[in-house]
């Protein structure tokens, strides 16, 4: 028998269903325990993960085969997201080069205002992994404390 | 998920804008539209109020990045009020909050 659960939401690359992505990893993190901090930083970090999905993969030219697919792994103890486009893929490493927080000694005018996405992902999940084939895929893992496995187990019993 | 954008000109110097809703990708638009609608020019202060905002990502980084950018040019303060914890932790976690001024609520 596997070890955990698994589901599936394609969804067709329009920003409009983010919020609903959102919802719905909200639910399943709640169901193997994972605290409000934990939750909240996995509705970002998926969030950013489908928005590149639609924005960099797809840009303005959406046709009717397009999809996002986002797939969630629910163990006992850890949460698993992958985010799959099938659109051009990007260089994950010279984008991450080009990533990264502000630093405060910055000039104004050279403040980025996008391409943070990548960085917060990264800052936000205990783990991130990205293949670049037909596409980019980013899978990534929210692990819940021992503690509060235990504690959720107990009240899983009555 | 709506986001709403309450402009109010408290003084000739100052101008509040209230956010309400959830900040991502899909009213990430909407608020640049009306965040640039407002006339810096003549103002000294706008202050964001975030308290009503749900949820933000970096698309919404990058909104109040831009308009905090076009504020400079036009000699107006922006600072941010507000913030629940959890947007506070993003502003420290993007090294925003060393750079823009903001207050938590």
């Amino acid at each position: 028998m596997k070890n955990f659960d698994y589901f599936e939401m394609r969804i067709p690359p329009k920003t409009q269903y983010i919020g609903i992505v959102r919802l719905t990893i909200s639910g399943l993190a709640s169901r193997i325990g994972l605290t409000y901090d934990d939750i909240e930083d996995l509705k970002i970090a998926t969030s950013e993960a489908v928005t590149n999905a639609i924005q960099h993969a797809y840009g303005d030219e959406i046709e009717d085969k397009d999809e996002v697919v986002i797939g969630c792994a629910l163990y006992k103890d850890k949460l698993e997201i992958m985010v799959a486009d099938y659109g051009r893929s990007f260089e994950f490493e010279e984008v991450k080069k080009k990533v990264g927080p502000y630093n405060e000694n910055t000039e104004v005018e050279f403040i980025r205002e996008g391409g943070l996405g990548l960085f917060l992902i990264e800052s936000l999940m205990d783990e991130l992994k990205v293949l670049n084939e037909n596409g980019v895929t980013v899978f990534m893992t929210k692990y819940v404390s021992r503690e509060q496995v235990n504690a959720h187990e107990e009240t899983d019993v009555f | 998920m709506e986001l709403t954008v309450n402009i109010k000109s408290e003084n000739e110097n100052q101008v509040v804008i209230a956010i309400a809703g959830e900040i991502d990708a899909h009213t990430a638009p909407q608020l640049r539209e009306e965040l640039f609608g407002v006339d810096l020019n003549s103002i000294q202060e706008a202050v964001l109020d975030l308290s009503n905002v749900g949820y933000m990502d970096s698309t919404g980084i990058g909104v109040i990045v831009a308009f905090y950018k076009n504020g400079i040019a036009k000699n107006s303060e922006v600072k941010l009020v507000g913030l629940s914890p959890r947007l506070k932790r993003l502003f420290d976690i993007t090294g925003l909050s060393g750079i823009i001024h903001v207050e938590e609520a």
